[in-house]
């Protein structure tokens, strides 16, 4: 059994593949937590308490629910609208995976690529990626956890991110829901959260609407 | 592992493809591979090497081929033709070099096609560049290696170098022993590469002649059946179209800056192709039951091989055995992911490890040096290249000789 834990960084120059030190992804049903293969309902609990005691809880979108290129993409981008507005949770997409080093607006856009200049700019300390293709997720997830003590959450609809520090896998817009759920009920059972009070930034076709 | 990899009864997540259970334009039927494989009763058929990539593409819903003739892959590259002539595969041409044959396999891939091609020696070094290009665009194209010699002067013989030259390009890399080998690894290795934590190519290696050129009886599934098509939108990249070429993250910056981001960004690529590698343990483990298979490895002296090199140490095994000679077998079926912790447990008993080889290299020895505690316990040899047999007998020599056992004279030596 493998000894090694996926946990938030900084861990190193170039940080090690989860999966190269014997991470394994979840099954149907499970998540993974730091490493550890849990049911996915624990993983809902975890995740909830991890975003509300977060002092910058972010979202960030990617292309496969930017974009309403199916009904299902739709749905699951208002579940996500719904989840961060439960939270409350920054929203920053990840809208291509085309490199933007230097000229990001590390503000209001996160790549793949350069994921940690939009953490160190925004001081995230939880994130969580969804609609993000599985390769530039990992890409990232890596970057993050190597340079950065954010704490990654992967909502995927394939198989799981084992670089993130927990994933689900086979997200549905059903499970998204599930997350929001598990917030509510933990922010009924008396936990607050820590989010520093932020306002929602709108993007237009021609940018950044102050 | 975080996690003990388990057999289940489904050894695969079953496909949810929309054609599942329909049929196709020749009348068979898309099947999950679970059913093909598990569940659905196979018969006899005696045949060769090259007619069984034949029939295994005929079930496998591949969209295109690309062909190239080099020997000892030409039959079958063929064989496929007739496929596409029959109406089995929407495309399939001869490339202007194996070079060319492995961009256009890309160009389809990427077009989100299931991709099959074979290939053999000098044509897998000239087609070199284009394997790590496949595993870093994330294209699960298959490409059958009928391995031969790739020396100068030209042999066209048996010859398992050309594997050597695979290893570090990122593609998943599977041996087969037999006809049958060969048959269920072509199957089994599309499910596996195109799973969408994996998603990378695969090369399906067979010791050419040895494999293609001799018959053998091969159980297989009826041909009414064939595996559920592939589909692109499970790819862990976005799939290619007028929005996103791929030529498009080519041209970006992040190739061309001398900078730490730019560096950090192609090593983390790196890393994660080679996690995808380490994510197919769990599918492999599953479809091929386990990614090595043993037999008496209590014993002092083991020989682990790949490929014919296997059926060989059997025989030398039975013949050590009439000497009161006891000796174990590991037989490795990939390559990569290679199965270290398998081999180290295999092998933990053993006071001498002797790996047999088709190449002169002795690649595969290496790679158990480097992962085996003790690895003086290693002797890399017998080693023949270059076309030649390696008879059973020669591997009985070999053990003899190292144990101090003397060694009866042959005839050929007097």
């Amino acid at each position: 059994m493998s000894q090694y834990q996926v946990k938030a960084g900084p861990e190193a120059f170039l940080p090690p593949s989860a999966a190269s030190m014997g991470i394994v992804l979840p099954d149907p049903g499970e998540c993974h937590i730091e490493g550890r293969i849990a049911p996915e309902e624990e993983g809902y609990e975890f995740a909830a308490r991890k975003f509300l005691g977060a002092k910058v809880p972010t979202i960030f979108p990617g292309p496969l629910v930017l974009w309403k290129w199916n009904e299902n993409a739709a749905k699951k981008a208002t579940a996500i609208r719904a989840l961060a507005n439960a939270l409350p949770a920054r929203l920053i997409p990840m809208a291509d995976y085309r490199p933007k080093y230097p000229k990001i607006d590390a503000e209001v856009e996160i790549n793949p690529n350069h994921p940690n200049l939009t953490i160190w700019h925004n001081k995230i300390d939880v994130c969580m990626f969804v609609g993000v293709h599985c390769h530039q997720a990992n890409l990232a997830l890596k970057i993050i956890r190597g340079g950065t003590n954010c704490f990654t959450i992967a909502m995927c609809a394939q198989a799981g991110h084992e670089d993130a520090c927990m994933s689900f896998r086979d997200a549905t817009p059903e499970k998204i829901m599930k997350l929001m759920d598990a917030v509510n009920k933990a922010k009924e059972q008396g936990v607050k959260s820590q989010a520093i009070p932020f306002k929602q930034f709108i993007m237009s076709r021609t940018g950044l609407v102050s | 592992m975080n996690k003990t990899v388990d057999r289940p009864k489904d050894r695969i997540i079953r496909s949810q493809h929309v054609k599942l259970g329909t049929k196709n334009k020749m009348g068979q039927t898309y099947t999950d591979i679970n059913t093909m494989f598990f569940e659905v009763e196979r018969e006899p058929s005696f045949m060769t090497g090259s007619e069984v990539i034949r029939q295994a593409v005929k079930v496998a819903s591949v969209g295109t081929s690309v062909a190239y003739p080099i020997t000892p892959q030409s039959e079958a590259a063929a064989l496929i033709g007739e496929l596409y002539a029959e109406g089995y595969l929407e495309e399939y041409f001869r490339g202007e070099s194996e070079f060319a044959v492995m961009g256009q396999c890309a160009g389809a891939a990427f077009g989100g096609h299931r991709v099959f091609t074979t290939t053999a020696g000098p044509g897998t070094l000239r087609a070199m560049e284009n394997f790590p290009m496949w595993a870093g665009s994330r294209l699960p194209i298959q490409v059958c290696v009928t391995m031969r010699g790739v020396n100068s002067p030209l042999s066209i013989q048996p010859d398992t170098l050309e594997a050597h030259y695979l290893l570090e390009t990122g593609m998943l890399m599977w041996h087969a022993e037999t006809a049958q080998d060969l048959y269920d690894f072509i199957l089994k290795g599309f499910i596996v590469a195109e799973q969408p934590d994996v998603h990378i190519p695969i090369a399906t290696m067979c010791d050419g002649f040895f494999v293609t050129h001799t018959k053998d009886t091969v159980m297989l599934p009826p041909d009414d059946l064939c595996l559920p098509p592939y589909d692109p939108y499970k790819s862990p990249v976005p799939c290619m179209d007028m929005e996103c070429p791929p030529v498009r993250m080519m041209r970006d910056p992040f190739v061309m800056k001398s900078n730490y981001i730019s560096y950090s960004t192609h090593a983390s690529w790196q890393q994660e192709i080679r996690a995808a590698i380490e994510r197919s343990r769990k599918h492999t483990i599953h479809l091929l039951d386990g990614l090595i298979d043993v037999h008496n490895i209590d014993r002092e002296i083991i020989m682990v091989a790949s490929g014919t090199a296997v059926s060989q140490s059997r025989e030398a095994i039975r013949l050590l055995e009439e000497e009161g000679i006891k000796v174990g077998l590991v037989k490795i079926k990939t390559i990569r992911p290679f199965p270290h912790e398998e081999i180290k447990e295999a092998t933990k008993r053993a006071k001498h490890i002797f790996v047999p080889e088709f190449n002169l290299a002795g690649w595969l020895a290496r790679e158990i040096k480097a992962i085996v505690p003790n690895n003086e316990r290693v002797i890399a040899g017998p080693h023949v290249a270059g076309g030649m047999t390696m008879p059973s007998e020669v591997i009985v020599e070999e053990i003899k000789k190292y144990l101090g056992i003397e060694v009866a004279s042959s005839d050929r030596r007097n």
